[in-house]
């Protein structure tokens, strides 16, 4: 498989603060990454830099050429004194795309009834989809995801993660993904790359839980359920309940 | 006098048609204090026109810009939010604005700065706000997209990218050239008024950007208009006509939009 993006020693210093040192990693086609780590760890600096909205301050960064790269943000902060459609919302960006592209996007996420909704009426998983729908407007060979998850409830979690993974497969597209849900992003993974402020460990996601480094930062009692993870998909409701006492 | 009364009106205008889409810019990024820090800023603008002999409008957006640096460069240190260092630098500047224009023997009429006076334009001065004021609009026009990205996420638009700092200078240049000309249609104090009422009124009644920015427009020249009238007939300072002309149409905009949301609730 050909590498689309490789990270070489990448560190990052604001003022006096070293906020990512030597971080390595690559990134072929059609793989799923997913970056975990805890509060401040680094993980949005980290996509920051590989988004290009940031400049690392060592290290190098290696592109595939014409990488076509579809972002995903946490969140954006609307003010409400803003009137706009959710067709708007995806027709404001930098190339042009017509209505239907726009259409299109909103049905593979499943949110076409929602286009001439007022963003600010969204709620939490909605605005979710249509942020993803407009991540996949200009047809990207990689999908960089911000905590795709962040505040929906827990079913609408275990179905965005399927739309994902759905999308992903349409678009035969890579996925770098950033989540501070350990537990239900680690069986869809190829590969999990724990950070904190460096890479403390990497490998397979059933790897990754017995590893020691992993097990310090996110405690011991946590290691149980995500041996458990592993198998199935109908264990989530449990390891939901369980595991989020870690962030 | 009817001459007299429609240039008063033409200048009224044109600083309008900078205002009130730069206006929906500055409530949707939530940036009003800054536009009253840079109005403020205006006013020391004016005293150092007054001084150097520099055009007012390069004077007030050499400060308008001075003002924008010095506040990026305290914001990095981030030892006091925003919101105060906009307070130190708003009220700093109108403080040594009046000092200089209280020190410097010149011909300068403070009061028609701090509350504007539209019935004193004369010829020359409508050219050069016609020439700034157009210019700034197809300017605003051909950026009015990027804008409207960045104020959506500036992040998003750097991923996408956008030169958002460039798009960010810009901004503030346009604002800084509309401090300029507004100065005169309603003076330093009630700027950032005729900025922020007119796109606040029109956000009852809008469903998208455009729609608010063209109604913001429309209202501010309502207010433009009528204001003269009221200060014409009732012989009452203009700035203060036209802002409070502005927020009637606020209150019976809002009163409006309320009633209809009741009625389809």
């Amino acid at each position: 498989m050909p590498e689309i993006l490789s990270l070489n020693n990448i560190g990052l210093r604001k003022g006096r603060q070293q906020i990512l040192s030597d971080i390595s990693f690559s990134l072929q086609d059609e793989q799923i990454l997913t970056i975990i780590g805890p509060n401040g760890a680094g993980k949005t600096s980290l996509l920051k830099i590989i988004l290009g909205i940031d400049k690392p301050s060592s290290g190098s960064l290696i592109k595939a050429k014409g990488l076509r790269i579809g972002y995903m943000p946490q969140k954006i902060h609307l003010d409400p004194s803003l009137p706009l459609d959710v067709l708007r919302l995806l027709r404001l960006n930098k190339g042009n795309v017509s209505q239907q592209d726009c259409l299109d996007a909103l049905s593979k996420t499943q949110v076409t009834h929602l286009a001439k909704q007022q963003v600010q009426a969204l709620s939490g998983g909605e605005m979710q989809r249509v942020l993803l729908a407009r991540a996949l407007l200009n047809r990207p060979q990689l999908l960089v995801l911000d905590e795709p998850v962040q505040g929906v409830d827990f079913l609408g979690e275990a179905q965005m993660y399927d739309l994902i993974q759905q999308v992903k497969e349409q678009l035969k597209a890579a996925v770098l993904m950033v989540s501070h849900d350990l537990h239900v992003v680690m069986a869809q993974s190829h590969e999990v790359l724990c950070i904190n402020g460096h890479i403390c460990c990497h490998g397979h996601p059933q790897s990754i839980s017995a590893n020691p480094e992993y097990q310090r930062l996110f405690g011991q009692q946590l290691a149980p359920n995500l041996g458990l993870y592993v198998h199935e998909h109908d264990h989530e409701h449990d390891l939901h309940h369980q595991g989020c006492s870690h962030d | 006098m009817i001459e007299l009364f429609l240039t008063a009106f033409l200048a009224g205008a044109l600083v309008v048609l900078m205002t009130a889409p730069l206006g929906c810019l500055v409530v949707w990024r939530r940036m009003a204090y800054f536009g009253d820090t840079l109005a403020h800023a205006g006013l020391l603008g004016a005293a150092l026109a007054m001084i150097s002999q520099l055009p007012l409008t390069l004077a007030a957006a050499l400060v308008g810009l001075i003002i924008a640096l010095i506040l990026h460069l305290l914001s990095r240190q981030q030892s006091l939010s925003n919101d105060s260092l906009l307070g130190v630098l708003s009220h700093g500047s109108l403080a040594i604005g009046m000092l200089a224009i209280w020190l410097v023997p010149t011909q300068v009429d403070l009061e028609a700065l701090l509350f504007g006076d539209l019935l004193v334009v004369s010829g020359s001065r409508l050219w050069q706000l016609a020439f700034v004021s157009l210019g700034s609009l197809i300017c605003l026009l051909i950026c009015w997209k990027p804008f409207l990205a960045i104020t959506l996420s500036p992040e998003l638009a750097m991923a996408e990218g956008l030169a958002v700092n460039r798009y960010q200078l810009l901004f503030i240049v346009l604002l800084a050239l509309s401090v300029a000309m507004g100065i005169q249609a309603v003076g330093v104090l009630l700027f950032t008024a005729l900025l922020i009422i007119p796109a606040a009124a029109a956000r009852a009644i809008s469903r998208s950007p455009e729609q608010m920015a063209i109604l913001a427009l429309m209202i501010g020249l309502g207010s433009v208009g009528l204001g003269l009238l009221l200060s014409w007939q009732l012989d009452l300072p203009t700035g203060p006509a036209i802002v409070c002309t502005a927020l009637a149409f606020f209150v019976a905009l809002r009163l409006v939009s309320s009633w209809f949301t009741k009625g389809s609730a």
